[in-house]
């Protein structure tokens, strides 16, 4: 039986440092650890960890994102990736061969790509790339956005979430890890994936979530 | 979210919704979302009101002062209406003093106001060439999701039935009830969508409306103020459905708003 | 402050205040979290007659560029008095006293957010009075706190701030709106709850140095058990993600 998780807010008391060690989300002061965010507190090995309930995506080098292209120059598109920073997309970091000062032919203003965090800088400089397999500009569907956090409940364990919506939808899903979800299917389609995300995302932390969701998803409407 | 660039894809597909006649949340084409007025909110305030149209919030309120009346009516008290995008409702909104959309904003709830007379300015004169009324109607917009305009005008309209005026503390003799008559004008906003009609638009819509029309309809379904906006066109037949759909709905805010200022 | 008191009012009497609270009692106050649709964090604030609504965006890159900061983030209060929240409206937009309150609230704020996990970046803090009554930069600074941590901003503490002060030669916690323009003393105090540590202090009339001691330690005490008010506002909001509907 899995334990009902704890909420923690800024400055709670979550564990003794004599136990355990102070683990993302938390500081050490006088034998105490103490979480700095408003989270789920969550036991690893002899780590406490607060795993956070609100707040904006923090890419990770190697994290896949779903990318819109707000700026173009003539060697590199600068991308929003739902991140506090904008991206750089450089030309010799994409599948096609440009030409100088051909950029917007290939990504023109507000495209969407796939694309994965090559880099993250001190200063959180962002380089992307979409040198990958499997990387590549979306088209048509649907770009819907959710609380970053909320991610790894909408894809599942092993991915089992996202597989039901796909069988019962029908639609094409990919999910970046930055919140931002792409669809592509017909529309009662897409609108019964979007219905049964956002339900994700609201009850993201409750127990029974799964059969809530296949019955969503069973529904004729 | 820092994501003010709108992707194409988004676009599309509600452009693709609406060629199969649904939208973004589900609504028909020609309804209006839920709505919900509060009234005298705002103790500091001589009137107020909180109205939430779907997740669109605006809160109203009313002040007055003494002051003097303009010269070429020196017998009438003075309306001035203001409004303020602050960015506290949205992450596109900037601080800073008011800019073209807000002072948009601010002129047409003015004009539905003004130009329906509902306010008996010649009541709120004390001494002709002298001294009048000032009133100030300030329109705080709390929330951004799109429809400002219908919210804004239902808010000052709720604002002011419940408005009282504070002699008192002028020692101009006893408050009063601030003079109105009975049958405001009501707005309802449509926006034109991949050649669609739609009303009361969600941010969603109205970020990649082509044109937007509001119209202002009284009791009798007369028009009494339009505004259009946005850089796009609209055809003779699209403007006539508009108001035809203004005036029906136009009926139904009235009595949310008749509920929310009886008691 | 520094208003001539009228004949007729008087403003303690009996250990009693003019509004009948006890020398070391707070208005009623109400903490309400995640208020807003568009925000990123929100929080609503009652406090005696105060109305005040926070909200946080970010954080997000600092625009213009020119103000980003490349070690660590920049914390942007802004205090705003809504038109009708006073007895004479106030003129829309800043004037010399709410820049000054944006200021203070701003360094207070930015004592406490770990700024450095986010360079190059802006929290902006919308702090909007909408009903003043003596006491709004405490309940602002008291709304933003629990506005930043519905952000899910990260935080070594959750900031809280409540006044002390003087009237007719008493010391008394949290000052109401007669006791603010014809008492002797205001004293606004901000803290990290956990650590007591000041985050922002601003005195105006006259104490003497045992005065100060006796509001200080009221105004501390004042602000742990608003601190308790915005953890419970902030638990009950998120307790119900835990619960199926």
């Amino acid at each position: 039986m899995e334990e009902q998780p704890k909420i923690a807010i800024p400055s709670m008391v979550v564990g003794d440092a004599k136990r355990f060690r102070p683990g993302r989300g938390t500081f050490e002061k006088g034998g105490k650890i103490y979480s700095t965010r408003l989270g789920l507190i969550n036991k690893q090995a002899n780590f406490i960890n607060i795993v956070p309930l609100s707040g904006v995506y923090d890419p990770i080098p190697g994290d896949t994102i779903i990318g819109i292209i707000e700026d173009i120059s003539q060697t590199n598109w600068l991308v929003n990736i739902n991140a506090p920073y904008p991206a750089v997309l450089h030309v010799n970091e994409v599948p096609w061969h440009v030409e100088l000062g051909e950029t917007s032919k290939y990504l023109k203003y507000a495209d969407a790509i796939l694309a994965k965090i090559l880099l993250v800088d001190e200063t959180k400089k962002i380089i992307l790339t979409m040198k990958e397999r499997g990387l590549h500009k979306l088209n048509g569907g649907q770009i819907i956005e959710i609380q970053p956090i909320k991610v790894p409940r909408v894809i599942g364990k092993k991915g089992t979430m996202i597989s039901m919506i796909k069988k019962y939808t029908g639609c094409r899903i990919i999910v970046g890890q930055n919140g931002r979800i792409w669809i592509d299917g017909n529309t009662d389609g897409v609108e019964k994936a979007t219905r049964a995300i956002r339900k994700i995302e609201a009850e993201a932390h409750t127990k029974g979530l799964t059969i809530r969701i296949e019955k969503l998803l069973k529904n004729r409407r | 979210m820092s994501s003010s660039v709108v992707p194409s894809i988004k676009k599309d597909f509600i452009y693709k919704l609406i060629s199969e006649g649904k939208r973004i949340d589900g609504r028909a084409f020609d309804e209006y979302r839920s709505i919900k007025i509060e009234t005298g909110l705002i103790r500091k305030a001589e009137g107020s009101a909180k109205v939430k149209i779907g997740n669109t919030q605006v809160l109203v309120g009313i002040k007055m002062d003494v002051g003097e009346p303009y010269p070429d009516s020196p017998d009438m008290g003075v309306l001035t209406t203001s409004a303020e995008l602050i960015p506290l409702a949205s992450p596109d909104f900037e601080a800073g003093p008011p800019g073209k959309e807000a002072i948009e904003l601010a002129r047409v709830v003015d004009r539905g106001i003004r130009e329906s007379e509902i306010i008996q300015l010649d009541k709120l004169c004390i001494e002709p060439g002298e001294k009048v009324w000032i009133m100030f109607i300030d329109i705080h917009v709390l929330d951004q999701d799109g429809n400002l305009f219908d919210a804004s005008l239902l808010a000052s309209l709720a604002a002011l039935y419940t408005s009282t005026v504070p002699a008192e503390r002028f020692e101009l003799g006893e408050n009063f009830k601030l003079p109105l008559s009975k049958d405001p004008p009501i707005s309802c906003t449509s926006v034109k969508l991949n050649n669609a009609i739609v009303i009361d638009p969600v941010l969603d819509e109205e970020e990649i409306a082509d044109a937007r029309l509001t119209v202002a309809t009284d009791k009798k379904g007369d028009i009494r103020a339009m505004q259009k906006g946005l850089s796009g066109s609209f055809t003779i037949e699209e403007v006539k459905k508009i108001i035809k759909a203004s005036i029906i709905n136009g009926k139904k805010l009235r009595e949310v708003l008749n509920k929310s200022i009886r008691g | 402050m520094g208003m001539k008191k009228p004949e007729d009012v008087i403003l303690f009497k009996n250990n009693k205040r003019i509004d009948g609270r006890k020398p070391d009692e707070l208005r009623p106050i109400k903490i309400e979290a995640g208020v807003l649709y568009r925000a990123d964090g929100s929080a609503y604030v009652e406090w005696g007659g105060n109305k005040i609504l926070a909200a946080v965006y970010g954080p997000r890159e600092a625009l213009p560029k020119h103000i980003q900061d490349p070690r660590k983030a920049i914390v942007n209060a802004r205090y705003n008095m809504a038109a009708f929240s006073v007895e004479d409206r106030k003129r829309p937009g800043p004037d010399r006293r709410s820049i000054e309150i944006s200021k203070v609230i701003s360094e207070a704020l930015e004592r406490v957010i770990l700024t450095e996990q986010f360079p190059r970046a802006s929290i902006d803090v919308n702090i909007e009075v909408l009903d003043a009554d003596a006491g709004t930069r405490c309940a602002g600074l008291t709304a933003a706190g629990v506005a930043l941590a519905d952000a899910g901003i990260p935080m070594r503490d959750i900031p809280v701030a409540c006044a002390a002060g003087k009237v007719e030669g008493k010391v008394i916690l949290d000052l109401c709106k007669e006791e603010d323009n014809y008492g002797d003393a205001d004293m606004p105090v901000a803290i990290a709850p956990l650590t007591d540590e000041i985050l922002l202090l601003q005195m105006d009339g006259h104490l003497t140095y045992e005065e100060f001691e006796k509001a200080l330690d009221l105004a501390i005490k004042g602000c742990h058990i608003v601190s308790e008010l915005q953890k419970k506002a902030l638990l009950k909001k998120y307790e119900r993600v835990l619960e199926v509907e």
